[in-house]
């Protein structure tokens, strides 16, 4: 951009002159502060074309390239996605899916196979991911008590009023609301097949899918050392099959600090998400975390969404330096660096031939 | 509660600034009404608070003293029963005023004899005029017959006076409280809103229909929505019980309540507040400046409402005033012609004379015997025909004028200039008016001989009449009665004398642009004067339409006139008038001078002021003319004239800029003002003469109307305001006489002048010069303008981008009213993080440096009719929001949907992949909205002081802080801690940086490239100016080889 510094001396200039002045008068005249006479000194930037074109250069030059990298990593990721929803009669799960009902005690099992074509080298991320589940509903995301989840014992034995419906079931829902009632509660495996058919599962690491903060401040348990007793007054989510002190058999991962619960409260933007599962490790440098090959995905089927036409699938991603797969920013990023370069080589020609005619045209003035 | 917050806080804002003003307002009542007052009860003087005086009460003033309430005086320490006045707080005249006792109680001195004293008094009902009263005061002396004794405005007291030279008053309450005259006189002025204003409110207007229609339309899709009950009730998210029972109509209503205080935040509220700011604090850099501030006078500008600030950018007429205004006031006798022969006295140097008679020059010829007696009697009457006292010198200290003879030091002090210009033009033919003692007018004549006369009557001077006289009696027993006033009252009355020739030279005289008075006299006898005292005393005493008789008896009395001659006073013009003038006209207002004076006199000021040019082709609309005339033709001729040329001008040069072009002048007097705006009876051209008078008025550059009184002037600025174009208008004078078109026009400006100060107290704005209009229209104006329009647009722009993403994301939440961002970026967006950039942009943004401005008055038509403020302007702001507001949204809903958006958690101390809410959602939203919205402010700041630097950086850096803050800890006292650490987390992912840096740049783009192309391609007066002047600096070059080499190396 270019500037001109226009510091006016005339403050001192001007004072000088006002002590020409009689008492009498001075004492009424106004001070003389440059800011008084707007007269600060100041950078007077415009916005020409002349001024305008090296930045859309300079931004041409740089996202292009940024764009270009950003594409290319986000098609190296190598994702996967899985459907289970069992909406098709072909489908594994569409007899999980069609017999559902809220009172059976035997969980339904459906097991889908696929292959990977590819081996996924570094860590993967195994996501499930709900479409048409309205997560950001007003009423939705209001419906949860914060502080009950932070362990205060008041709001445990007294939820806020926002958990409404979910708030009492004779007594108090720990936790309440409408958000952890309708916790996620698929049981998602995975097992390698290997070529001569035996199936391997494939550890799945429940732990560190959740923000740090969450895990350790903004969740807690009561206080207690016993989270059964500590729950003893609570009753359990209308439609969680268990209670909220047997999540998990690891007291680090249980009650309100389990991850899956926490991820589950961190309610999605938008009503098609995906939300952090598991992390499959690797293992060493050698052998790929998944290599290609058949691989079978056991699912224990909980989890109802027919009922409103959801979809239920699984996904499985490497990641990179920039997150997951996300073509939409490097393309962005390229079409903007054109569009300003573009701009530029136009600016550049009205810059050539108007500019000079508005300023023969100023001198003719 | 998040959209009750900013409501409450502009509530508070107003609230304190009324209750501080009223606070102020209470304590100075207090003051008043508590000020002690010492009131005679009972022979004794009392010490009463002044709330608890009565009508009817005596009251004693002390010297110095400010009078409690209006007074009727009935004693003074002065044995002639007079005592003086100030009326400078009043009208700002600082002039001593001499008020008379009445005669038969005058002799009531202390508290003992006053309290004596049986009278009683009639009045009329209270009345807002300072100068008009009449009453009656019956005594009851000894006997049982009253003497009745008129009361005039000499016998009143007002409030609000001061008492000077005088040590004690004994003085009769008559009006108190609201009933003083200068209770009466606080007119509330009707409020004036500004042009911009008015945009503002049609702006708000359209911006509630979009609101009501976003609610309507949310409202209708949910329910179309939610028909599918799976959608309305899904398994996972039931509904209360209360909430199903409801009806479906006032779920229906409460919906579309909730809509609109999910979207209310598009109606931005804090605009009015920083409006007021805005106008406020803008307003002292009026009074501030340095080059409005009159060293003369010690005076800067007065501010009386900063309402208008913007509106001074907008004027297209200039209606001023003349006397006072234009010229100087400062008045000087040039000549006088007695019997035709002209007598120039010599010019003074400093206020010192130069000694001696000698100096008169340009005798014609010597006059004979009884030239020269006519010569001196002349002289005497203007000796002797005013109202002038004469100051001593011990009463002010410092200034020496008027020096005289070494006996003492006096000078004149009067409230009409013209007067004093006389006397001291008189003292400088060598005679010398002294003083007035015991009703006796001392002069001095050329022989150095003290001359009486004794002052019988004083026949003062009104607008109406235009003429005033004395009746003295010379110390050999003559009654002589002395008239002065405009040629045109004096000469019909005139029966001889050479009327003829002082004719010739007061027409000659008018044409220079001096100011004429003729004098004439007759004599009476003593029958004559009786009956003349009869005839005055009746009127005086009259207690009804006391001033209708009165002007029938001035009428009978002053005529049968022997012309002696006249006299012509130079008004000079003021410093730069002529400058100022031109410099209006060329940033495209018509100038139009509104003014009491006679036609060939303010020509003659015209002609100097270069309102007229020599090319201008005059019309003349003028009793003159409709004589010889019917007013129909006439009006149709020039209208013709006028139409022709501008037909052919429009075909011939098709730039507007009448540059070379023909332009014209029009003059019209009061005379035929009247008949052309006073409807006809045949009803079908009445409307005509108007709308033909005004088309003429249109095509005129400038237009001059003489001998207007001071309701026409505000009937004229009333006429052009209705016209079909509706421009705005602004009307500048000096006296009581402009209030009424000061007051009428959009802007009115007072100037503080010599003829009082009410003008100024009138106005909206006041100036100690008219050449100060200049910088306050093209500079002030133009700033104003400018920075009050940018400041709407942006405040409608950067609240459509604010609310436009919480529309959309009701399509992807269930239009469920859930808000995108949080409580507490709702609240604080217009209060804090986006609040100061624009109020510092609009109290110092300078687009062209002021000195460009004021060279180049032309610049003003940039900004002519609103056009900052025009429907396609608002229209594309929007447009910009909207566009913005899509970026935002749908930047961040790709990057959400496409596919999971994440961090890769480097601030954690594990690698993993953390997911991302809706919260996360809203904040990224949001954090790209402030920047963006912030750096297009940046983008059009053309002036780029440290103050806006550290505003527009610090607000920036507030927001980041602010989140950093709030997401950084676990806030106790708030149910929700749905913030809790997500700001940090969406800085941690790289994602998060690379589209936050490519959304900003992409809504930023299409506002800048416009703004590059409008430039290249069509610039604007201004554009030109700004890019003129960087081509000065040198530095364009530097930056073109720079985008040559970036641009070849691309290449």
């Amino acid at each position: 951009m270019a500037a001109s510094y226009n510091a006016k001396e005339e403050d001192g200039h001007l004072s000088g002159s006002s002590g020409l002045g009689g008492t009498a008068i001075r004492t009424r005249k106004p001070d003389n502060t440059a800011f008084k006479q707007q007269r600060l000194p100041a950078w007077q930037p415009i916005l020409t074309a002349g001024t305008v074109l090296p930045a859309f250069f300079v931004i041409g030059l740089i996202f292009i390239p940024i764009g270009i990298g950003l594409f290319v990593t986000s098609n190296n990721i190598k994702e996967i996605e899985i459907e289970y929803t069992g909406t098709e009669t072909s489908s594994p799960c569409f007899n999980c899916s069609h017999n559902f009902s809220w009172n059976s005690t035997t969980p339904c099992k459906c097991v889908l196979s696929f292959f990977l074509d590819q081996p996924f080298e570094s860590n993967v991320f195994m996501y499930y991911g709900l479409s048409n589940f309205y997560q950001n509903h007003r009423r939705y995301v209001k419906s949860r008590d914060d502080s009950q989840l932070n362990g205060d014992l008041n709001s445990l034995k007294d939820p806020s009023k926002e958990c409404e419906p979910y708030r009492f079931n004779e007594k108090p829902i720990a936790p309440c609301g409408a958000i952890a009632n309708s916790m996620f509660n698929d049981t998602l495996d995975l097992f390698y097949i290997d070529p001569n058919g035996t199936k391997n599962p494939i550890p799945l690491i429940k732990k560190g899918i959740a923000w740090w903060t969450d895990k350790h401040v903004k969740f807690r348990n009561p206080a207690g050392s016993n989270l059964t007793a500590v729950f003893r007054d609570t009753a359990k989510p209308v439609n969680w099959l268990k209670p909220v002190y047997e999540l998990d058999t690891d007291s680090e991962n249980n009650g309100f600090i389990n991850e899956d619960f926490i991820v589950w409260m961190r309610t999605a933007a938008l009503p098609t998400f995906r939300k952090l599962y598991r992390i499959i490790q690797k293992k060493n440098n050698m052998t790929p975390t998944l290599p290609r090959g058949n691989y079978t995905l056991e699912v224990t089927y909980n989890y109802p969404v027919r009922s409103f036409e959801g979809r239920k699938r699984m996904i499985l991603s490497t990641i990179s330096w920039m997150g997951g797969k996300n073509p939409f920013l490097g393309i962005a990023y390229i079409t903007v660096g054109s569009i300003c370069f573009f701009l530029g080589v136009v600016l550049l020609f009205i810059h050539h031939k108007y500019g000079n005619r508005n300023n023969s045209s100023d001198i003719s003035n | 509660m998040t959209s009750g917050l900013p409501l409450f806080f502009v509530i508070t804002v107003t609230a304190i600034k009324q209750g501080y003003e009223d606070w102020i307002r209470h304590k100075a009542d207090n003051a008043i009404n508590q000020c002690p007052v010492h009131v005679i009860q009972h022979g004794k003087v009392v010490r009463k608070q002044s709330q608890k005086l009565r009508v009817g009460d005596i009251v004693q003033v002390k010297e110095d003293e400010t009078f409690p309430c209006d007074l009727i005086l009935l004693s003074t320490s002065r044995e002639d029963g007079t005592c003086f006045v100030t009326t400078a707080s009043l009208d700002g005249e600082s002039s001593h005023k001499t008020y008379y006792a009445v005669q038969d109680t005058k002799a009531f001195n202390t508290a003992e004899e006053v309290d004596t004293l049986h009278a009683t008094i009639e009045c009329e009902q209270p009345q807002p005029d300072l100068y008009k009263f009449v009453g009656r005061i019956n005594i009851y002396l000894d006997r049982d017959e009253p003497i009745a004794r008129p009361l005039g405005s000499e016998n009143l007291l007002l409030r609000g006076a001061t008492l000077k030279n005088t040590e004690y008053i004994h003085a009769v309450a008559i009006y108190t409280g609201m009933e003083t005259k200068m209770a009466l006189n606080y007119q509330s002025k009707s409020q004036k809103r500004s042009a911009v204003e008015k945009s503002m409110n049609a702006y708000l207007i359209v911006y509630l229909c979009i609101l009501i229609s976003k609610a309507l339309i949310n409202t209708l899709l949910k329910y179309v929505w939610q028909a599918d009950a799976n959608r309305d009730e899904p398994w996972y998210n039931q509904k209360t019980e209360t909430e199903r029972q409801r009806h479906v109509l006032i779920r229906a209503f409460t919906d579309f309540l909730a809509y609109m205080v999910l979207f209310n935040y598009i109606i931005p509220v804090s605009m009015y507040v920083t409006v007021e700011m805005q106008k406020f604090l803008g307003s002292y850099f009026i009074l501030w400046d340095d080059d409005m501030f009159d060293e003369e006078l010690g005076e800067r500008p007065l501010v009386n409402t900063s309402d208008l600030n913007e509106e001074l950018g907008q004027v297209e007429y200039v209606f001023t005033d003349k006397t006072g205004t234009l010229t100087e006031n400062n008045m000087e006798l040039r000549e006088c012609c007695v019997d035709g022969h002209v007598y120039v006295p010599h010019a003074i140097c400093n206020g010192q004379i130069l000694p001696g008679a000698a100096e008169m020059d340009m005798i014609d010829s010597s006059p004979g015997v009884d030239g020269k007696e006519r010569e001196e009697l002349f002289f005497r009457a203007l000796c002797l025909c005013h109202t002038v006292q004469v100051k001593e010198e011990e009463t002010v200290d410092g200034i020496k004028r008027g020096i005289h003879q070494g006996k003492s030091t006096s000078f004149y002090i009067s409230s009409s200039p013209d007067e004093v210009a006389l006397v001291e033009g008189m003292k400088r033919l060598g005679f010398t008016y002294l003083r007035l003692k015991d009703s006796h007018m001392e002069i001095l004549n050329r022989d150095d001989e003290m001359e009486r006369f004794e002052l019988l009557e004083v026949l003062n001077f009104d607008s109406v009449r235009r003429r005033m006289s004395v009746i003295v009696r010379s110390s050999s027993g003559e009654y002589y009665l002395f008239c002065k006033g405009a040629d045109s009252s004096i000469f019909p009355r005139v029966v001889s004398g050479k009327v003829e020739q002082v004719r010739a030279r007061v027409e000659h005289n008018a044409v220079e642009g001096l100011r004429t008075l003729c004098v004439a006299y007759k004599k009476l006898t003593h029958e004559e004067y009786e009956k003349t005292c009869r005839l005055l005393n009746s009127a005086k005493l009259a207690l009804q339409d006391r001033d209708k008789k009165l002007a029938e008896a001035y009428d009978v009395i002053e005529k049968d006139f022997i012309l002696l001659g006249a006299t012509a006073v130079e008004d000079r013009l003021q410093d730069k008038a002529a400058d100022t003038i031109e410099s209006l006209h060329k940033a495209g207002m018509k100038v139009w001078v509104l003014t009491g004076d006679k036609m060939e006199t303010a020509a003659a000021t015209c002609y100097a002021s270069k309102l007229f040019h020599r090319n201008t082709q005059i019309l003349e609309l003028t009793t003159k003319r409709t004589e010889e005339q019917s007013l129909h033709d006439v009006l149709f001729d020039l209208s013709r004239t006028v139409l022709r040329h501008h037909g052919s001008m429009t075909r011939d040069t098709f730039s507007g800029l009448s540059g070379d072009c023909q332009d014209y002048g029009l003059i019209i007097d009061g005379a035929t003002l009247s008949a052309v705006l006073k409807p006809t009876q045949d009803g079908n051209n009445g409307g005509n003469y108007k709308e033909i008078f005004l088309e003429i008025c249109r095509n005129c550059s400038a237009v001059l109307c003489c001998r207007m009184a001071p309701l026409q002037k505000a009937q004229i600025v009333k006429m052009i305001k209705a016209s079909k174009e509706h421009p705005i208008t602004l009307a500048i004078g000096d006296g009581a006489n402009d209030v009424s078109m000061i007051l009428e026009a959009h802007v009115g400006i007072g100037i503080m002048g010599k003829e009082g100060r009410q003008a100024a107290r009138n106005s909206d704005y006041a100036i100690t010069k008219f050449k100060h209009l200049k910088k306050m229209l093209l500079v002030h104006g133009h700033y104003y303008y400018i920075r009050i329009a940018e400041l709407v647009q942006y405040f409608f722009y950067k609240n459509v981008c604010f609310i436009f993403p919480q529309f959309l994301y009701q399509f992807f939440c269930g239009f469920s009213q859930q808000p995108l961002y949080d409580t507490a970026y709702l609240t604080l967006y217009n209060i804090s993080f986006t609040s100061l950039p624009i109020l510092l942009y609009s109290l110092m943004e300078q687009h062209i440096n002021m000195d460009i401005l004021k060279r180049d008055p032309s610049l003003y038509r940039d900004i002519a009719k609103n056009s900052l403020l025009r429907w396609s302007t608002f229209i594309y702001w929007t447009f910009l929001g909207v566009f913005d507001a899509m970026v935002f949204f749908f930047g961040a809903f790709f990057l959400f949907d496409n596919t999971t958006f994440t961090s890769n958690g480097q601030l954690m101390a594990t690698n993993t992949q953390m997911m991302f809410g809706n919260w996360t959602f809203g904040t990224l939203v949001f954090t790209i909205l402030v920047f963006t919205v912030t750096l297009k402010l940046a983008l059009d700041t053309h002036y780029w002081t440290w103050i806006n630097h550290f505003v527009i950086w610090g607000s920036l850096l507030f927001y980041v802080i602010f989140s950093l803050l709030w997401g950084g800890i676990i806030w106790p006292f708030l149910n929700y801690q749905r913030m809790y650490y997500v700001f940090m987390q969406m800085l941690s992912s790289g994602p998060a940086w690379l589209s936050i840096i490519l959304l900003i740049i992409v809504s930023l783009l299409p506002d800048v490239v416009k703004k590059v192309l409008c430039r290249a391609l069509w610039p604007t007066t201004t554009e030109r100016i700004q890019t003129k002047r960087q081509c000065l600096t040198a530095e364009q070059s530097t930056i073109f080889m720079l985008s040559q080499t970036s641009s070849s190396v691309s290449f």
